[in-house]
């Protein structure tokens, strides 16, 4: 797996668009960091943008190189290796590469602002965490949608719905629901909802460490009274392990039936 | 040495195999034919565990190779069209093949034979489509293993390459190897091959030695022998 995973990732480091969303990065961290002139505050507006740009990309390139790289799967695949070992190879490969653009790009402008010398280093690791389980976790559903679809258009339609409906409509659905069910009680409702978006479910985990109540909405607030800060935070990034994992195994499970 | 055994093949609701049974001993060239669409290469991919038969058992060595990949490591494959990953070098992708095959490859006698060396270093989207299966025809032939599966073998060759094929392939059989080949190309199947496979409607409509064939069909030539077989079942 690991030579699978080498070649994925250097086939990817090869192309320009690695370099591009790394640049991305580092100019975003060096515009927050200079416009807002506070850690704390450039973690927040860098949340914002992380929670819906990292599985915007990740959705994009994993569709994009399952589609581009047929030709080396085929080839890989008439070789001595396991189909699951290629694809989880070639998985693991974007999601590596897709964390590092992400971990490098906005750690070297928050170094270089002075990050170890401020208290803000756990909330800013915690972001990086958070950011990079959602590049594995869009990458893999990314992979199960193109799986899905032998049609490249029709693959990469989907893939696009899929993460229109988990940042922007699951959240709108979500509002009207409450309003329209809000003479019911519906903290355990809303708890449940929330686990089944992983980038809702991002938000909350980072608010909940950053501790600040006015952001957190009416989900973080019951998700606060609920399980607490600390427990709050583990039983989040448990769920967000259970995100990776449910999508990876199925990606196995199709894998089995698959044609090439 | 491999043996099928009621093989069955949909794609949705086309039937492409279907109760196919097949068997071919070790040694000799095996030329596997029939109309567009007939099967040959869902044939054989499905040897190669590309593609999943629906039902039935393909047998290599007495052994079922469905669900397994280890035995691959005794197959060469040549697929049909050349399609490789456009970022690599013609150097980086026989170095990561050899990279991914425990085994002893011999890449430069091949390189030399077909005049890749002046595009070892250029990038593979860039070749033309013959030198591209020149590449191809490197990766195949570089292993030594029992079964070697051409699909379309022929392909935007030159005849001076196409020669070199030829005598690569007579080499390989007087080692004692299996070879499958399908081709279009009938002057190319009656040069080389020993024997035919003739598939049609997702099954073997004939199989034996290419006299055989001319005789039962009444031809002097192969390719109207085939152009016979194929017309009477449209008929």
């Amino acid at each position: 797996m690991f030579k699978i995973l080498k070649y994925s990732f250097y086939d990817l480091m090869r192309s320009r668009w690695s370099y591009v969303y790394f640049a991305f990065y580092l100019a975003l961290g060096f515009v927050l960091l200079f416009l807002n002139n506070d850690i704390n505050k450039a973690i927040i507006t860098l949340l914002n943008i992380i929670i819906v740009l990292t599985p915007l990309i990740g959705t994009i390139f994993g569709v994009m190189y399952f589609y581009n790289s047929k030709e080396f799967t085929e080839l890989l695949l008439a070789q001595p290796i396991k189909r699951s070992t290629i694809f989880i190879g070639q998985y693991l490969g974007i999601s590596i590469s897709l964390t590092l653009s992400l971990v490098l790009g906005l750690g070297i402008p928050f170094l270089m602002y002075g990050l170890f010398k401020s208290s803000a280093i756990f909330d800013f690791g915690l972001l990086l965490v958070v950011g990079s389980f959602l590049n594995f976790i869009f990458v893999a559903l990314a992979f199960n949608v193109a799986l899905s679809n032998v049609n490249k258009i029709k693959g990469f339609g989907y893939a696009i719905l899929m993460w229109l409906f988990l940042a922007v409509i699951y959240d709108g659905a979500f509002l009207i629901s409450l309003i329209v069910f809000n003479e019911y009680p519906l903290d355990k409702y809303s708890l449940f909802a929330t686990m089944f978006n992983p980038i809702d479910l991002s938000r909350i985990l980072i608010l909940l460490k950053l501790d600040i109540s006015a952001l957190l909405g009416y989900t973080g607030a019951v998700f606060k009274k609920f399980f607490g800060t600390n427990f709050g935070l583990f039983v989040s990034l448990f769920v967000m392990v259970l995100w990776v994992i449910f999508p990876v195994w199925r990606i196995n499970r199709k894998l089995r039936k698959k044609d090439f | 040495m491999i043996k099928i055994n009621n093989l069955h093949k949909k794609f949705g609701k086309l039937v492409v195999l279907d109760g196919l049974d097949l068997e071919i001993n070790s040694g000799g060239i095996f030329a596997i034919l029939g109309p567009n669409g007939s099967g040959k290469t869902t044939l054989i991919k499905s040897i190669l565990g590309m593609v999943i038969p629906n039902a039935g058992d393909i047998k290599i060595n007495e052994q079922s190779v469905l669900k397994k990949w280890e035995y691959r490591n005794q197959i060469n494959y040549l697929p049909q069209i050349a399609n490789f990953p456009v970022n690599l070098s013609v150097k980086e992708l026989i170095s990561m093949v050899k990279n991914l095959r425990p085994k002893k490859a011999n890449d430069t006698d091949l390189i030399k034979l077909f005049s890749l060396e002046p595009f070892l270093d250029k990038k593979l989207g860039n070749l033309s489509g013959g030198t591209k299966q020149k590449v191809n025809l490197v990766l195949t032939f570089m292993f030594d293993s029992e079964l070697i599966i051409l699909d379309e073998p022929t392909t935007g060759l030159d005849p001076i390459a196409l020669i070199h094929l030829k005598e690569l392939i007579q080499k390989e059989k007087s080692k004692g190897k299996t070879i499958l080949i399908t081709s279009h190309i009938m002057s190319f199947v009656e040069e080389v091959a020993g024997e035919i496979v003739f598939l049609l409607d997702g099954e073997i409509y004939f199989k034996g030695s290419i006299v055989d064939l001319k005789k039962q069909t009444n031809q002097v030539d192969l390719e109207h022998a085939i152009a016979n077989l194929i017309a009477k079942e449209n008929v």
